[in-house]
């Protein structure tokens, strides 16, 4: 990596700013970057640090409400701020290519994908329609597609989300670009998924020499692609290092927080000596429709105990949910409260079960209603539940929001949308606590969140456990998580559950041939995992 | 030389328009308070002005008795005179003076077309937000009950009821407000239907929050905007079809003015070159186009594209 090799594309001093209300802030502050010819550059940071900003910015693209407002772009000797927009549309999609977080959402589900593949070839006069064709079956065939001579003339929404991001990349390939942007391409895939996708397309990097700019959070997969890694802060760089010296020695302290945040792990618990479950789940079966998506789940959750549901996308962790919730009765099996059967129907059940059980949603946006203010959704529960009115209910608003530490006379009259993702999170926690229930179902909580955020979450939902003697189900795809706040793990497929157990024991050897896969497909810090990893999966299969 | 007045006259107009709602805007912006001084401030000039034209239209209606020169009903003078001094807008087909009938129709026309869509509205959408949160048999019932009344074109309709039910002021804002609740009860059951998805409306339904409170603290607030804007564009429809219904003689019953029977009753007027009976239409027409530079400028806001 240290070898001279010709500059592809350089940024000096780049600014970039963005309109809200009618004003330009800053979002850019100044950047300074330099790629090499084959060389790849990991850009991390939470999200507004800019990241996607500055990928963008490397294809002289600014978003709509952002504009370019200083600095310099040379992209192979040409300025791309002075370059007409003729000249830059020609770069794009020939020179310089990207790839989007969500090829779900970026394929035009009207056409099929080799369509869309040779558009960019044909319009560039780069090759005819023909040769696109023949050319997009031998890339497919490197992405390690299935059947790459006929996956092409299926539409996007024929074939799998890892599939589709693979596509992607391949037809961002299309044109041999010198330089390929991937925003985030893992980050809404399983890990089992995510890691094919990683091996395919650092395999096809390194065979075309193609530079890229490797836009992600998660430092684990910034350390298997990249050369040099280049952490952002709010728009400002805090350092750049190559990928081994940065995992090895960051400088500053920032960057050590964010190594730090994966070391977050409750201590051990003591094993459950008998007693009744708060909520048991017993053999339940349940269906949409005609087709059965849960099979025989049984498990037991117990007061001030965290257990862990963990699958990938599909393996029935949701539906568990709202079995337990009584949105979708189950076909047979039933749902025990501290030892009574409740109603398979939420409608049937008392205001009191109702309040016993609550939930924490994923998406904090579509969870709090983003017409009513903090004070009407968090007290609500304990209005409707508790009877609290007038001057109790205030009060007990203002505790709750201590709780979750927010600042009381600063939050209670805000809209949802006056709020951080973060801080969103913490309310949807604080609602769920005004009904003073025995447990709580966390629907992947942190998944939508920074690292540094999430971990906050996690330690704030740790000591409110131990508080209030609150037993969680905590749905999860992410291991990491699982580590830091689990007591016992159910591991899920297809739905059922293929191994339980405590966390320590989960995670010793020997697994479930299926927990194995999960557990070993989980990026870890070390730059060499990958390859370690689809060594020792090509040697044993 | 004809054509280049009009044009100029035609420019002269628009930038009148124009600057009559930029003074409105900055009025509104001085007079009102902190929070809806800033909403103001991103309105366009085109929104400004309709609105200003509904104030206007408004006023004309509430105080139209201190307004008019003349009562509504009494024959002051011979037919069809022309504009004189004291009959500013000269007489009509029976020699009653048209600008107090003008001003009277204002009141009449949009004050019935506003009480027809207030019902059409709360008929509409508490049913279609009613049928989205309920679903099953109700939605089936309600929606193949709208489907069949939607099935028979409008005015078509409008007649055949009112032909049945018989004319007065009262059997007409129900007949039309039948008919127009179809059109509200679709747009509100379809805005609905994509807010009970959402995980809130799940939470509070977890949490044992009855429907009626689902619909009014829930998903009413979020479906708002487009209903609002939706008001504004089924006035406008409401209101020609009032004027329609009435030029056709089973609306608004004479002698009690409104611009649609104005038309009709002063048409002969038009083959002799006199622009006096199209002053109603044009009434029509002025109110229509600012309803609609409001509900743009609403819907555009609720969009999203701004923010």
């Amino acid at each position: 990596m240290t070898e001279t090799r010709d500059v592809l594309l350089t940024m000096k001093g780049l600014r970039i700013e963005g309109r809200a209300d009618e004003t330009w802030t800053e979002i850019v502050k100044g950047i300074d970057l330099t790629l090499h010819k084959g060389e790849v550059l990991g850009l991390i940071g939470e999200s507004g640090a800019g990241k996607s900003t500055i990928g963008l910015a490397a294809m002289g693209f600014a978003r709509d409400g952002c504009r370019i407002s200083g600095g310099e772009i040379t992209f192979d000797g040409i300025d791309l701020r002075a370059a007409s927009e003729e000249d830059r549309r020609h770069l794009r999609g020939h020179r310089i290519a990207y790839v989007a977080q969500s090829a779900a959402a970026s394929f035009n589900p009207a056409h099929r994908l080799i369509d869309q593949y040779a558009e960019a070839p044909v319009r560039h006069q780069v090759m005819s329609r023909a040769e696109a064709e023949r050319d997009a079956v031998d890339l497919y065939r490197r992405m390690q597609l299935p059947n790459p001579d006929e996956i092409g003339f299926r539409y996007p929404h024929q074939v799998s989300g890892g599939q589709l991001q693979r596509a992607m990349t391949a037809m961002a390939m299309a044109c041999r670009p010198d330089l390929i942007i991937f925003d985030e391409p893992t980050t809404a895939l399983d890990v089992t998924t995510q890691i094919e996708v990683l091996a395919a397309i650092r395999d096809i990097v390194d065979q075309f020499d193609t530079a890229a700019i490797y836009i992600t959070h998660d430092l684990a997969v910034v350390a298997q692609m990249a050369d040099r890694i280049k952490v952002l802060l709010k728009g400002e760089e805090v350092e750049e290092a190559d990928t081994r010296t940065m995992l090895t020695a960051p400088r500053e302290a920032y960057t050590k927080s964010l190594w730090a945040v994966r070391s977050f792990a409750r201590p051990e618990q003591a094993p459950v000596g008998g007693g009744t479950p708060v909520v048991s789940v017993r053999t339940v079966t349940a269906a949409y429709g005609s087709v059965d998506v849960l099979h025989d789940v049984s498990f037991d959750v117990h007061a001030r105990r965290t257990v862990a549901v963990v699958g990938e996308s599909g393996s029935g962790k949701s539906t568990t949910a709202r079995v337990i919730t009584g949105l979708l009765p189950p076909r047979r099996g039933e749902i025990l409260f501290n030892g009574t059967a409740l109603p398979p129907d939420y409608r049937k059940r008392s205001r009191d079960q109702l309040r016993q059980a609550q939930m924490i949603y994923q998406m904090a946006d579509t969870a709090l209603n983003p017409k009513l203010r903090i004070r009407d959704l968090i007290g609500r529960p304990a209005q409707m539940y508790l009877g609290l009115q007038g001057k109790r209910l205030d009060t007990r608003i203002r505790e709750l929001l201590s709780l979750i530490e927010l600042e009381p006379d600063d939050y209670i009259d805000r809209l949802p949308s006056e709020l951080s993702g973060g801080q969103k999170q913490r309310i949807g926690i604080a609602r769920a606590l005004a009904a003073e229930p025995q447990f709580i179902i966390c629907d992947e909580v942190t998944s939508a969140l920074d690292q540094l955020v999430a971990e906050g979450i996690l330690k704030l939902l740790d000591k409110l456990q131990g508080e209030f003697d609150l037993a969680y189900m905590f749905i999860t795809h992410d291991l990491a998580t699982v580590r830091a706040i689990a007591d016992e793990v159910v591991v899920m497929k297809d739905g059922r559950v293929v191994e339980q157990g405590p966390k320590t024991q989960m995670f010793r050897p020997p697994h479930d041939p299926y927990t194995e896969l999960l557990l070993s497909s989980v990026p870890e810090m070390d730059p060499d995992w990958l390859t370690g990893v689809l060594d020792k999966r090509q040697a044993s299969g | 030389m004809g054509f280049l007045t009009g044009l100029f006259w035609l420019f002269a107009t628009i930038a009148a328009a124009l600057a009559a709602g930029w003074l409105f805007r900055a009025a509104a912006i001085a007079a009102s308070p902190q929070g809806l001084a800033r909403e103001f401030r991103t309105m366009p000039l085109t929104a400004s002005f309709g609105l200003l034209m509904i104030l206007i239209y408004i006023l004309v209606a509430i105080f139209a008795p201190a307004l008019a020169p003349f009562s509504e009903t009494e024959i002051v003078g011979r037919e069809y005179m022309p504009w004189d001094a004291v009959h500013l807008l000269g007489t009509d087909n029976l020699g009653r003076d048209m600008l107090s009938r003008l001003i009277y129709g204002a009141r009449n026309t949009v004050g019935i077309a506003f009480a027809t869509t207030a019902l059409a509205f709360v008929a509409g959408s508490v049913l279609g937000l009613l049928a989205a949160v309920v679903g099953g048999w109700l939605d089936q019932l309600l929606s193949r009950a709208v489907d069949v009344l939607m099935a028979i074109p409008a005015l078509i309709f409008a007649l055949l009821l009112l032909t049945i039910v018989g004319t007065s002021i009262l059997n007409m804002i129900l007949v039309i407000a039948l008919i127009d609740s179809t059109r509200v009860y679709r747009l509100a059951r379809a805005v609905a239907m994509n807010i009970v998805v959402m995980d809130y409306v799940e939470a509070a339904k977890l949490r044992g929050e009855g429907t009626w409170r689902l619909i009014t603290r829930e998903i009413l607030p979020n479906a708002m905007a487009p209903l609002v804007a939706e008001f504004g564009l089924r006035f406008c429809f409401v209101f020609l079809t009032i004027s329609a219904l009435s030029f056709l003689g089973l609306g608004i019953q004479p002698p009690t003015a409104d611009w649609g029977s104005m038309v009709r009753d002063n048409a002969t007027l038009i083959s002799f070159g006199d622009i006096t009976p199209l002053l109603p239409a044009g009434a029509i027409a002025l109110l229509t186009v600012s309803v609609n530079f409001v509900v743009d400028w609403q819907l555009h806001r609720a969009s999203g594209l701004k923010e």
